[in-house]
């Protein structure tokens, strides 16, 4: 159970990180190739401190991974967790189609017990107690 | 015959679309399979999720929520507030994607009975039309797969917030 509740979480916090356009964007330049604080930084308008804290909840939602090297500490997308949120969401479509094939499956299941149980059950039988 | 495909319309620029389905079903039983967990756990949603919740609070103000668990083990929710029961014809419930809470949408559901079968028809009422192209989006896959190439787009879609 915890660790479910912990994943329930963290798809959460997946979702919280994408829901602002700015790390969407940040997230786009990083699905061309890896860059730095101040490459990212530039396209924004925005001051370097604002932008870490943008890929510090990127970071922690696990979207981009930072390299190592203390000077530059590249930004990588970091596809796994983004396949995840978007495998959640899955597709309407596919979602409801394979739902109502297995609905016409049960339904089918469903009407086939009560025609049983109707043929066992004779008419004007009543039970006495 | 009856053609049992799902049809889904969503025209463009608008904020709903509509889905249709037959079943070969009274309309009773169709009711009950959409309404009553005991039913709803044998068929909703697709093979490679269990789930691993639901309850369904069947009044107006009462509450439903289908928690799906997939593979991987991730849990997912969705729930929402029915607002209309006209047993079994037409329930109108909000529908809420729970990791995407801000894109809640009001959704139709309305059976007709005709020989025997029943069709299903939905229509779901979204905030904005990003909001209704991110819940429909059919290419999201393929996208997804393209290396992330349009990435930008594609998350715009799914999450545009208002």
């Amino acid at each position: 159970m915890g660790a479910v509740i912990a994943n329930d979480r963290d798809l959460n916090t997946t979702f919280g990180a994408l829901a602002d356009p700015t790390r969407r964007a940040i997230l786009a330049r990083l699905s061309r190739g890896e860059a730095s604080v101040l490459e990212l930084a530039e396209p924004f308008d925005m001051s370097q401190p604002a932008i870490s804290k943008h890929l510090k909840v990127l970071e922690r939602a696990g979207l981009i991974v930072r390299g190592r090297d203390a000077q530059r500490r590249p930004c990588r997308l970091e596809p796994r967790r983004l396949k995840q949120a978007a495998d959640w969401i899955g597709t309407y479509r596919q979602f409801w189609e394979e739902s109502y094939s297995r609905l016409d499956d049960y339904l089918h299941e469903l009407q086939t017990k009560e025609k049983t149980r109707d043929v066992k059950k004779p008419r004007n039988h009543r039970r006495t107690r | 015959m009856t053609s049992k495909n799902l049809e889904i319309i969503a025209e463009p620029g608008k904020t709903s679309f509509t889905t249709r389905r037959v079943v070969d079903a009274p309309r009773a039983i169709v009711f009950d399979a959409f309404t009553k967990c005991e039913h709803l756990t044998r068929w909703m949603g697709p093979r490679n999720l269990t789930m691993a919740s639901c309850t369904t609070d069947l009044r107006v103000g009462g509450r439903y929520r289908f928690v799906f668990r997939g593979p991987d083990g991730n849990d997912v929710g969705f729930s929402g507030e029915y607002k209309e029961i006209v047993a079994p014809e037409r329930i109108v419930r909000t529908f809420v994607f729970e990791p995407i809470p801000e894109a809640a949408a009001v959704e139709t559901l309305e059976l007709e009975e005709s020989g025997g079968t029943t069709i299903i028809r939905t229509t779901t009422v979204h905030k904005s039309v990003e909001n209704r192209d991110g819940h429909v989006n059919s290419g999201m896959e393929a996208g997804m797969t393209e290396g992330y190439a349009r990435l930008d787009a594609l998350l715009a879609d799914m999450l545009q917030k208002r």
